[in-house]
């Protein structure tokens, strides 16, 4: 029964560990049996949750980042994303497209496709404690 | 971060390949603006055809290569992007700020 299935991890915040994460979900999410479109969006909404921790949660040094993935009833997934780095001080102003306090290499556009690729997400932070990430997707039940 | 370019007639060709993240970004659109730099292109393609994930690191990617076409007063065409990529870049509204192509022949 895949339904009550969950997997944790946790890793340090380099950013070879983007790729490690978002394909570990992948693999994980495999036996829910997903299309290719559905997979694609939650490698997507993981890497962009994971490099929000690696530039902006710890921006002077490596800290943890940790990640739960479990298999609800109706074939939902549910992802938490955790870090313990320095919060984030104004939560509206950090969803806002394109807003970003990266340098040229980032597009501030995380958030906002996190948002929509997921059927559900939600951020919570607390200003020198970490932040939180909950997503969750709904896949399509394959006859 | 691996990549092939070539030009022709004016016109700087980049070929990108593997998963554009934020590990590897920072190499890409900087690579991407001393060719434009160093060939001053009428015409710069940036072609995804071996592109297999994006993610908004790659909106970055493609935003730095439109402003160092747009500073010589040059085009960016976009070229060969896949399913994924392309959910990227239409939830980001890049799809309308540059010209996607197929196919450059």
């Amino acid at each position: 029964m895949k339904f009550g299935n969950y997997m944790i991890l946790e890793f340090p915040s380099k950013s070879t560990n983007e790729a490690f994460a978002r394909s570990a979900v992948a693999c994980f999410a495999a036996q829910m049996d997903p299309t290719l479109e559905e997979l694609g969006d939650i490698r997507t909404a993981v890497s962009e949750a994971v490099t929000n921790c690696i530039v902006h949660a710890y921006p002077q040094e490596l800290g943890n980042i940790t990640l739960r993935c479990r298999i609800l009833k109706d074939n939902v997934l549910d992802i938490v994303i955790k870090d313990k780095g320095v919060g984030i001080p104004d939560l509206e102003q950090a969803r806002r497209p394109t807003y970003t306090t990266g340098g040229a290499d980032r597009s501030g556009m995380g958030f906002t496709i996190m948002e929509s690729f997921m059927t559900s997400f939600e951020v919570s932070s607390q200003p020198g404690k970490g932040t939180t990430v909950h997503m969750r997707r709904k896949l399509r039940q394959r006859q | 971060m691996q990549f092939t370019s070539f030009l022709e007639n004016g016109r700087l060709t980049v070929a990108l390949t593997g998963e554009i993240d934020h590990h590897c970004a920072k190499s890409y659109i900087q690579a991407i603006a001393a060719k434009i730099e160093a060939y001053t292109p009428e015409l710069c393609v940036l072609d995804f055809t071996d592109v297999t994930f994006v993610d908004s690191s790659g909106i970055a990617v493609v935003i730095n290569a439109m402003r160092n076409m747009t500073q010589i007063r040059g085009q960016l065409v976009l070229t060969g992007i896949g399913n994924q990529p392309m959910r990227v870049f239409r939830a980001s509204g890049i799809d309308k700020l540059v010209e996607i192509k197929e196919a450059v022949s």
